[in-house]
């Protein structure tokens, strides 16, 4: 088991799929249901083989595993390298968990150019693991750049009525501070030597650089994870892409910023993150309150959720930036509870959209009537969403909450602020769609929950609720690799104030 | 002077070769008529090939210089020469279908082709001002010809004089710079001249002379502030035309451009580095904000060439190894993208007429959805969108420029590829996001079918071997710069 190329099957076999599935012809109807037959089946299969990497996974080894290392690029020392380690394993698995659930979500709704739909799925899933798996910069950069075609072209093909303008602004924001990032990673090359990501964990950058550096990395991550001010690219792409799109956006794209930080910005650049922390608080402290009360104005259920991802990443980059292992715990805890919460959201807006073609509030109301399975599984992540106890949603803010308070009270205020403001709209939009009185004509006829939607969320529920009963078979594989970086973090800064002071 | 010795014209053979065929192609043409065009042209693109691998087994394998110092064969001139006559020949395949259907099919179309590769390959094989300038007007001249081959057509016309007029203004400045160079350096050779200026500070009559010379050549590889021909000759051009002009062309002025300046005017990169990041950035930017509001897709092509050279001088502005290598890797795969591109132009045809507005592809990818995924493909990697090859060509050079610490230089580049990407996504976004206008005629020709696939299966899977591509651009690029 252990000599099989276990990552660059995860990484390539939906890429493989895609391969076949571009390659089948015939009848329109048949090559939708072939393409979506191969999409699930390879999608399964990649999610199978991603088990195998938590059941290998060795937790008392804080490094990478799993490592594969090919020659790719001759001269320029670029290599293909992929491994994962305590922090990246469980994106991996988030990813390949999403995708079979995202293309069960498209079955029906998706019923133009179905081939072309699944192949950039597929794709996409290739990228997205890829990225999380790189252990070598320029790898990391093109599965990280890469995500932006099929993404874009999903929202610009099978988008709602504003997608064109959607989908550019998307590809142009992300665009525009991952090259910034492509700089800072030719800069470190030249400075190191090596574009290896092991190797760079460890690398002593000049002070002054690693503050240009972070301000390059920050332009990429800050717009990716999105921070404020820089997230209004979200609500677009959110409300415009489809279903299994916003789900993959909110579910795993998102967390590539805050991968991103945890990854290159807090190791390679210790310095000048720990310098740079007062403004993530102040920017994060403003994304938590203020989307939080945005989300409360909104009369869309994705735009209203969207607003809500953002405040969320507010938290994870909170945690993040306490440099505590409580506080990184949770930022990375939140992240995954936040993919499958977030995700599950999406899938809840988009099965009422599928029956109503509308996602108003106002046109909904007293859905448990004619839908209590809709409503119980909703009631589910909504609660998961306001962080109740017992749900994946209470362990990460919990956690980042306690590390915050030890960084800074303030933040931890402001924080606690959010968490009151998301229980606010959250509660407030279940009140609204799916308590009151059943008035609408058009929703006395609505149907429940038919078996493959049910299929769909009882693995989601089931996840949830998992997170929140027993956090600790996602801490014990987290644990060892964030104790090794926040140990790492301290030892790199600590020396820096007696540095600065004989500077001076 | 030395006396005929046949083993000093070995190094020159492939360019022999070429020159015979050319003159027996023209013959066969006389004698057969316009009715064997095409007979004509394929016996080209076989004469192109076996000049290409002349040039790849010639038995000279080190730098040599022959002709009394006149010319010079080393691995910069064979990685360049392989990709011209490459360029050459796809665009002359393309090219087939086109002329036939717009009735302008004659032998001496493909015969001009092989004269002015010939002059391109003198140019990137010049060890001398003289040389140089003599490959540089042959490639001309017969380009001025191809412009205007339609001679019934008034935007041909008038695009083969506009080219005709301003060429000759920067022959003739080039010409200018050469004779001041020439004045205080006593030497036309480029060794001589190499050797010349690596003795302390050149005279200022060098540095006019050079920065004339640098102006001539940006005129012919289309930088900005010399680009003004570009968008009207690239529109006004017959489509295969302008799919050769910009291609083969466009490398071996650009590879003439490394060679002179990486060359004999290493010593005072000082004074032209200025020069060139200077060229650099306004052609990034003008390529990129000029091409937002272009309708006509040929002119859109132009700005985006323009925008191209923009990318390829931060390459040369680095002034060092790694910047000729990524220049040499940017010209390999802009080369490739482009005859794609063009070819795919080609193919824009509503019920027996050419169109060329962008807004004609609408909805591409429903009515021909092989065509919609090349253009696609070559537009993402245009935009240098990993993992598709123009993304790497970027790469190579900005590494370049971070590497020479041009770190403003490198910003502007990248955020300026932002912008352009804009508009490389308008035309995916018109293909894929919008609904179908008038279908293009689905008969496109064999050779087409093969030159897109081919292209495009290059620029799409590039990342997957690119071993081969780095390592020959690193090569060629070792040979400007040995010890």
């Amino acid at each position: 088991m252990s000599d099989w190329p276990l990552l660059s099957l995860v990484i390539f076999l939906p890429l493989l799929g895609a391969a076949f599935i571009a390659l089948v012809r015939g009848e329109k109807e048949v090559v939708a249901r072939n393409a979506r037959a191969v999409a699930l089946w390879t999608s399964l299969l990649t999610f199978a083989l991603s088990i195998f990497i938590w059941t290998g996974f060795d937790k008392g080894n804080p490094g990478f595993q799993f490592v594969e290392r090919a020659e790719w690029m001759p001269g320029v020392n670029f290599t293909y390298h992929v491994g994962v380690d305590g922090i990246s394993a469980l994106f991996v698995i988030l990813s390949t968990f999403l995708t079979p659930l995202c293309i069960l979500a498209s079955w029906k709704s998706i019923q133009d150019r179905v081939k072309e739909y699944m192949i950039a799925f597929l794709v996409l899933e290739t990228l997205m693991v890829g990225m999380f798996c790189s252990l070598d910069f320029v790898l990391f950069y093109i599965f990280f750049e890469g995500v932006l075609i099929p993404m874009f072209l999903i929202i610009g093909i099978w988008g709602g009525p504003r997608r064109v303008y959607s989908a550019f602004k998307f590809f142009l924001y992300t665009l525009a501070g991952s090259v910034l990032m492509l700089l800072a990673i030719l800069a470190i090359y030249y400075q190191t030597g090596t574009t290896d990501i092991p190797t760079l964990l460890t690398a002593q950058i000049p002070a002054k650089l690693q503050t240009w550096l972070w301000i390059a990395f920050f332009a990429s991550f800050a717009v990716k994870i999105p921070m404020w001010p820089l997230h209004t690219w979200l609500p677009d792409a959110h409300v415009e892409a489809p279903t299994a799109g916003s789900v993959i956006l909110a579910g795993v794209l998102l967390k590539m910023g805050g991968y991103g930080f945890l990854r290159f910005s807090l190791p390679m650049l210790p310095d000048a993150s720990a310098y740079f922390a007062p403004l993530v608080f102040a920017l994060s402290a403003v994304a938590v309150v203020y989307t939080s009360l945005v989300a409360l104005a909104q009369s869309d259920m994705k735009k209203l959720i969207a607003y809500s991802s953002v405040a969320h990443m507010g938290f994870v980059t909170i945690g993040i930036f306490t440099f505590n292992v409580q506080g990184i715990e949770g930022a990375i805890f939140q992240m995954l509870s936040h993919g499958v919460v977030s995700g599950a959201l999406f899938l809840c807006v988009g099965v009422i959209y599928d029956r109503m073609h509308t996602r108003e509030i106002g046109r909904y109301g007293g859905l448990v009537e004619r839908m209590p399975a809709y409503a119980t599984v909703f009631l589910v992540f909504t609660m998961a969403s306001v962080g109740l106890p017992g749900t994946g949603g209470f362990v990460g803010e919990f956690l980042v909450l306690v590390g915050a308070y030890q960084a800074n009270t303030w933040v931890a205020l402001f924080a606690t602020t959010g968490l009151i403001l998301g229980a606010a709209y959250m509660l407030w939009l279940y009140r609204r769609v799916v308590f009151g009185k059943l008035t609408k004509d058009d929703l006395k006829t609505i149907l429940d929950l038919d078996k493959r939607e049910v299929a769909m969320f009882v693995p989601l529920v089931l996840v949830v609720l998992w997170m929140g009963i027993y956090p600790s078979s996602f801490l014990g594989l987290i644990h060892g690799s964030v104790a090794n970086l926040v140990d790492h973090h301290h030892a790199s800064v600590a020396p820096a104030p007696a540095a600065t002071g004989a500077a001076r | 002077m030395t006396s005929f010795q046949f083993s000093q014209y070995i190094p020159a053979i492939p360019e022999g070769f070429l020159a015979l065929s050319a003159l027996a192609l023209l013959m066969v043409g006389v004698f057969k008529g316009d009715s064997h065009s095409r007979t004509v042209g394929w016996l080209a693109v076989l004469a192109l090939a076996v000049t290409a691998l002349l040039v790849i087994g010639s038995p000279v394998k080190t730098t040599t210089v022959t002709m009394n110092g006149l010319f010079v064969l080393d691995s910069f001139a064979r990685f360049t020469k392989v990709l011209v006559i490459l360029g050459s020949a796809l665009s002359l395949v393309i090219s087939f279908g086109y002329v036939e259907r717009e009735k302008f099919a004659r032998p001496e179309y493909s015969v001009l082709f092989l004269l002015a590769t010939l002059g391109m390959l003198m140019m990137l094989s010049a060890n001398d001002l003289m040389s140089l300038y003599v490959g540089l007007e042959l490639q001309s001249l017969a380009l001025y010809v191809t412009a205007a081959i339609r001679r019934d057509s008034v935007r041909a016309t008038e695009a083969g004089l506009k080219y005709f007029v301003l060429g000759a203004l920067s022959s003739g400045m080039l010409l200018y710079g050469a004779s001041l160079v020439y004045g205080f350096a006593g030497t036309t050779a480029f060794a001589g001249l190499a050797k010349a200026f690596a003795a302390g500070e050149p005279p200022v009559g060098v540095v006019i002379g050079l920065a004339f010379m640098v102006a001539g050549l940006a005129f012919k590889v289309s930088a900005v502030p010399f680009h003004m021909w570009t968008p009207d000759v690239y529109e006004g051009a017959p489509t295969s035309v302008t799919a050769f002009f910009a291609t083969a062309p466009k490398v071996a002025a650009m590879g003439l451009l490394v060679r002179v300046l990486a060359g004999p005017f290493l010593e005072m990169a000082a004074q032209w580095q200025q020069i060139v990041v200077f060229l650099s950035i306004v052609s990034m930017l003008l390529g990129a904000f000029a091409a937002i509001s272009q309708t006509n897709i040929k002119r859109l092509m132009a700005y985006s060439s323009i925008g191209h050279v923009g990318y390829m001088l931060v390459g040369l502005a680095a002034a060092n190894e790694a910047g000729i290598r990524g220049v040499a890797v940017y010209l390999a795969i802009y080369l490739l993208a482009n005859v794609g591109t063009f070819g795919v132009i080609l193919c824009m045809r509503v019920r027996g007429t050419m169109v060329e507005n962008i807004s004609d592809l609408r909805g591409l990818s429903r009515t021909n959805p092989m065509l919609a995924l090349a253009l696609a493909i070559f537009m993402f990697s245009m935009a240098g969108i990993p993992p598709l090859a123009g993304f790497f060509a970027k790469l190579y050079v900005f590494m370049a420029a971070i590497d020479a610490k041009l770190y403003v230089l490198a910003v502007i580049g990248v955020l300026s590829s932002v912008v352009s990407a804009f508009y490389y996504l308008r035309i995916v976004k018109l293909m894929y996001f919008d609904e179908a206008s008038d279908p293009f005629d689905k008969a496109i020709g064999g050779e087409m079918r093969w030159v897109l696939a081919g292209t495009s299966a290059f620029t799409l899977l590039f990342f997957a071997w690119p071993a081969p591509l780095v390592t020959g651009a690193a090569w060629a690029a070792k040979a400007l710069f040995p010890g």
